[in-house]
């Protein structure tokens, strides 16, 4: 069972809601998937549009939770105003916090998201950091206050998978008692599996869905990924090595010869 | 009285916030509105005035990832 700030949840996999054909497409995506999470931003809404609010009845219909976030800010004291509004909408002290600091590569600025991140628990907001997989970030954040952290394995809806294993393992050895969710950068189920057999304790996608020719069936593909890493890193994987080693028994064995 | 909303200009005749949200046909439970960088609270829309050059954001939810 998984535990994020207090909550129990049984599926392993968090979506998103971006970049769909269809909101029908999205809805059977977020079903197949299993997943009780998905994530959601705020826009500007347009004079007398009603877009956000068809928006909104269909995420409540899904019966999930929500985890706002802070998309495309790129200073703290837009990615604060964005929490604090998007709290104001969701009803949640839920906050998935991006301050991207490179267009190209949306790395996140991790100074100002280790400022942000402070200055929001301390208003009582349960924050879910985008982060780097660097150590001494994830340190930072945990010290201001954070209770799950959420390194990227590649850059935003590259679809690279894990690019830096070592390190993905190294955050895991380093925070084993800290909920840790691989966001960003997975294309394939293989890659969820690899992180989640790594004992990350969750993936994040929205892109390796939502691009997929048939969405809800990657979304099923990828339900079943992240729970077969699971249950590989909790039934413990064989170290690889360098010989054979023969799996029928030798002793016993009929001599021809 | 000018006001900038959503980025765009407005030269309009409104007191608070909720008179700014009602001329422009804004309503439903699910906006956020800020103003001049602050978050104003939906249950204090009427009563915060706004000032000639405020700067008014109104957000609704969006997909994302």
């Amino acid at each position: 069972m998984l535990t994020l700030y207090g909550q129990d949840l049984r599926s392993r996999l968090l979506l998103g809601t971006a970049r769909y054909p269809s909101p029908a497409v999205l809805e059977d995506a977020v079903r197949s998937s299993g997943t009780e999470i998905v994530t959601v931003s705020l826009r500007r809404e347009t004079a007398g549009g009603r877009q956000g609010g068809a928006f909104f009845e269909l995420i409540r219909s899904l019966g999930v939770r929500v985890l706002p976030n802070t998309a495309g800010c790129h200073s703290v004291s837009e990615a604060v105003l964005t929490a604090r509004m998007a709290r104001e909408v969701f009803a949640t002290n839920w906050i998935k916090l991006e301050v991207i600091g490179h267009h190209d590569t949306l790395q996140p600025d991790v100074f100002g998201l280790v400022e942000a991140a402070g200055i929001l628990c301390a208003e009582g907001f349960e924050v879910f950091p985008y982060t780097t997989d660097d150590l001494v970030v994830a340190e930072r954040l945990v010290e201001a206050g954070c209770k799950v952290l959420m390194p990227w394995c590649a850059p935003i809806g590259s679809a690279m998978g894990p690019q830096n294993i070592a390190a993905l393992r190294a955050m895991r050895a380093h925070f084993p008692d800290m909920p840790l969710i691989v966001d960003a950068g997975i294309g394939r189920p293989s890659h969820a599996t690899t992180v989640m057999e790594l004992g990350f304790d969750a993936v994040l996608l929205n892109t390796a869905v939502a691009g997929a020719a048939k969405p809800a069936l990657m979304a099923s593909a990828f339900a079943r990924a992240v729970d077969a890493g699971r249950e590989a890193f909790e039934a413990g994987m064989l170290e690889p090595r360098d010989f054979a080693v023969p799996s029928t028994p030798v002793i016993g064995k009929a001599v021809f010869a | 009285m000018k006001l900038t909303v959503n980025g765009e200009d407005h030269d309009l005749a409104v007191t608070t916030l909720a008179d700014l949200l009602s001329e422009l046909d804004f309503e439903g439970d699910w906006l956020a509105t800020a103003v001049n960088g602050e978050l104003v609270h939906r249950a204090d829309r009427t009563a915060h005035t706004l000032n000639d050059r405020d700067r008014i954001e109104i957000l609704s939810p969006m997909k994302g990832g």
